[in-house]
Parts: C-alpha cells; structure tokens; sequence
C-alpha cells in the first residue's frame, strides 16, 4: 500500500478500530497505545508484503495483541481475563473471516458519546472527540485550538483519567437522556466545525483543516443515526456553509461579506449534497435548531446572486427557530432578516430592544449589525458610535480590519456633513 | 463501585417549620429507596456550618478555629456513600438527593486502596 494510501486508511479507520478496541479492552490509553503500535507495524510490513485482504481485520487483530503483550508484561492478565480475552478474540476473528465490513458502527457511536460526556470539560471533549474519531495528533489539534502541545496533552490525559476513575461508562446513552446527550455530541461537532470557520482569536480567518473535521465527524455522526432531522440538518448545515469557503476571503484575506461575494466561486457539488440533506432533514422530521439553520444557509445557497435572495422566507424561518430556541443571538440575526426583508428601521427596532433589556452588550456582532443598519439608513454619527463599540469588543483581526474601514467610511461621511 | 455524594445547600435560603418536616421526609423516602435497592453504603445529615470547628496542624501546633474550611455561599450540609455501576447510576441516584433541586451535589469516586 502506497504511503498516501496508508495515510487515508489511518484517516478514515482509525476512529472504527479504536472504538472496537476501547470495546474489547475496555481502556482507553490500552487501546490507543496498541491501535499506534499495529498501524506503526502496518506501515513496515504491507509495503514489503503488500497490503493485507482485510485491512480492518488486520490493524485490530494486531492490536489485540499488542494488548495482551502490554498485560502480560504489566501483570494484568491474570487467568480470568486471559480468558475473557480469549473468548472475545475468538468471536471476533469468526465475525471478521465471515464479514469484511465487520465493525458494528455502534462502537463508534459508544465512543461519540463517551468522549462528550457532560462530566468532562467541553474543551476536553472536543479534544478527545478529535483525537480518537479522527485521528488527529495531540500536536494537531494543539495548533488547531492555538494552545500549547503540552498543555493539549495534559487535558487529554486527564480526560482519559476522569473516565477511567470516575468509571465514565462505554456506553451509549439509555433512552431517558439520549436526546439531551444526542444534543451534546452535535455541540461539540458545531463547535469544531465553527472554530475552523471562523476562528476568533489571531490571524487565520479560516482554518479549513478544522472545517473538514467537523463535516467528517458530521458526517460519522450522520452514518450512526440516519433519518434524523437534526444529523442530517447540522451536516447539512456545515457543508452549506463550507461551500462558501473560497468566496469568503478577498485576494488580500480580507473578509468578503455574503451579499459581496463572488458566487461562482461557491462550491456547487457541495451545496447539491447540502440541499438535498435539508430536504432528508424536513422529510425526517420533527425539525429541530439545525435544520432551521440548514434551511436557512439553503435559502442563501439557492439564491442566484444577493438580489435574489428570498429573505421573507429567512425572516419566516428565523421566526420558527426564535420559538423552538429563544436566544438573543438568534433573535439579533432575526433582526437583520426583518431589516433585509422590510427595511432597516425594522430590524433596527428588535436590536435596540435587545440593548434595552441588555442583551448583547459584549457582543462585537450585535454593534456591528446595528452599526450596518443606521448605516443604511444614513445615520453616520449613530453609525461610527456603534462602529467603535464593535471595535472595542471584537478579538479576530480580519473582523479589526473590517470594521475599522467601515469607521472610517463613517467618520467621513459625518465630517462632510456635521450638521446631522 | 462507590461514591460520595456531597450535598451543597445554598446557604441563602431560609426554611420555615413545615418546609423544613416536608424536606426531611422527603430525604427520609429518598434513603428508604436506595436501601431497599441495594445501593445505600452511609449517609448522614451534618449540622449546620455555624457548629463547625476547623483544624490546622502546622510546625506541630495544632490551630483551632471557629467556621467551616471555606466560606462558600453553598454549605456542606450532609453526604452519602452509594454503590453504583459506573458514574452514570452514580450520577442518576444523586439527582433524586431533595437537596438537588435547590443546590449542588458533588460526585466522587472513592479511590480503591490496596488490592
């Protein structure tokens, strides 16, 4: 196997055999270490034997192995275990000559949940969720969420402590909390998939590296619980948003905004798949926030330039989220809709009552819509006002840049006008 | 495997007479359940903060003083020991503690020592 291929095989199978192994091993660290050591194993010997009938079969025999290697010599594998061992080792190797495709993706979905249990920091959660479904490297997903490598490894092990001690179980979820548990699991895809969209803090404005992440995990996620609103709907949701990637950043990475855009630069392939899980999402139903949200990047995505775009239908749909999710932040892009769709002042109204009940006020978007929209409207002293709070409260330095330069355009404006 | 539930009250709230009867015997039902279960190790009620005494040991003086470890605005207001299969059980006979509802209840697992 060509090391490219060797590569893409880690990539996209590491996540289904670790879950296997975590399954029959029942540790973490034990799995993980023995996972490395069989692929490292692999990449010696299949470019000298060539590459195995059953890839899968064989990286999880080899660490099963490594496994029972790694007890033996810590001393773990006492009798009863040896047995155990030997039992399931067994059932396995049946299952595998029998079936190629043998993992149950169930095990994938057991790791899902494990790695974003409530009872371990969201930070960690995200880490692990990285590490061990996509085979990212400690160093990897450090750069990705700009910290330290030694500090990204630090948190994972202390999250692979926390679930050996506190006994976190493999499990997924029983019935009762699986919707609630179901609604973490899509936070933490979110949350990978938009930190790479739109990265708040330093220089990159688009970490594409973290985007695919997010969409690969979407789409894993997608895989273990089809004809699902909200699977297809956040998957949906993604790669909508995705698609606009090279549309977003002018030629000197200056942020392009959506009704600026070159359109024929969006990803068409990716926006077909897109709309047609929107469209699995309203068939599979009952409609959760993701969908909406998918439902709306749709709208965009359809529209043939910013003219064309059906904002009553956004507005509508806004509403609908608004009463399934009340959130300032959702109710801050309703106002923009109502503006798009009925005229600044509109929009303008629900963002000053959003200020008055003090909402938002650290919030450099919700400045900055109001900002836009007296800009609409020519009032520039208003306008600069509000400019200079998005300023003083917004971190990413492409947003810096932009408002800046609509500052600056306001300012100039007010000076040749003074008496407004 | 066993965990120690600490329960936290938030030390704002006042109970009158019947709140008071009415949480006990809540509390009272709740530990009857867990016994009957199987689950149920220890578990007592603590008097109030205002009763605790903090001991120091330092250069070999022993250092009394009045009060709880830290004056936190949520109290240690009662514990109890529970068996459970792993940190979800755990988690799930914590939140039926009456003391959930209103403040917090802290688990942790008891570090096995020994062989």
């Amino acid at each position: 196997m060509a090391p490219l291929a060797l590569e893409q095989f880690y990539r996209e199978e590491y996540g289904r055999i670790l879950a296997t192994l975590i399954r029959v091993l029942g540790d973490f660290d034990l799995a993980e270490e023995a996972a490395q050591e069989a692929f490292v194993a692999a990449v010696e010997q299949w470019p000298r034997e060539g590459a195995p009938r059953n890839p899968v079969a064989w990286i999880t025999a080899t660490a099963r192995h490594k496994a029972i290697d790694h007890m033996r010599r810590d001393g773990r594998l006492d009798e009863r275990r040896r047995e155990m061992l030997r039992l399931v080792i067994e059932d396995s190797a049946v299952r595998a000559r029998n079936d190629p495709d043998t993992q149950p993706t169930d095990e994938r979905l057991r790791l899902i949940f494990t790695c974003c249990h409530p009872a371990l920091a969201p930070e960690a959660q995200v880490a692990l969720s990285l590490r061990t479904l996509c085979g990212l490297t400690t160093d990897e997903i450090a750069r990705a969420f700009l910290v330290p490598p030694r500090t990204m490894a630090q948190r994972l092990v202390r999250a692979k402590r926390k679930i050996r001690i506190a006994r976190i179980p493999y499990e997924i979820p029983p019935k009762e909390v699986l919707a609630e548990r179901l609604a973490a699991v899509m936070a933490v895809v979110y949350l990978v998939f938009n930190e790479g969209y739109f990265a708040t803090q330093g220089k990159t404005t688009i970490r594409s590296d973290l985007c695919a992440e997010g969409i690969r995990l979407g789409r894993i996620l997608r895989e273990l619980i089809p004809a699902n609103a909200e699977s297809e709907g956040l998957l949906a949701l993604m790669l909508l948003h995705d698609a606009r990637r090279e549309a977003r950043l002018s030629a000197d990475d200056e942020i392009v905004l959506l009704e600026d855009q070159d359109r024929t630069k969006w990803d068409r392939k990716q926006i077909h798949e897109g709309l047609q899980l929107v469209d699995a999402a309203l068939r599979s139903g009952p409609v959760g926030p993701y969908a909406i949200q998918a439902a709306i990047a749709a709208v965009h995505a359809k529209a043939v330039d910013a003219a064309a775009t059906d904002w009553a239908e956004i507005e509508a749909l806004y509403a609908y989220l608004m009463s399934i999710q009340r959130s300032p932040v959702i109710e801050l892009n309703y106002a923009v809709a109502v503006a798009m769709a009925n005229g600044p002042e509109h929009g303008l109204r629900i963002i000053e009552s959003l200020c008055a009940r003090g909402e938002l006020d650290d919030y450099h978007l919700m400045w900055a819509a109001r900002a836009d929209l007296l800009r609409r409207l020519g009032r520039w002293r208003e306008a600069a006002t509000c400019y200079r709070a998005a300023l003083a409260r917004v971190a990413a330095e492409s947003e810096q840049r932009f408002l800046t330069r609509r500052l600056a355009d306001a300012e100039a404006r007010v000076s040749q006008r003074p008496d407004d | 495997m066993q965990y120690m539930l600490l329960i936290y009250e938030s030390s704002g709230r006042k109970l009158g007479p019947t709140e008071q009867s009415q949480l006990m015997q809540e509390y009272v039902a709740f530990t009857q359940d867990i016994v009957k279960a199987g689950k149920f190790k220890a578990g007592d009620p603590l008097e109030p903060t205002s009763t605790a005494t903090t001991v120091r040991v330092r250069d070999g003086r022993t250092i009394t003083t009045d009060g709880p470890f830290a004056e936190t605005k949520e109290q240690l207001a009662g514990y109890y020991i529970v068996e459970a299969a792993d940190l979800d059980e755990a988690v799930s006979i914590a939140a039926r503690i009456p003391g959930a509802r209103s403040g917090s209840i802290e688990v942790r697992p008891i570090m096995k020592i020994g062989g």
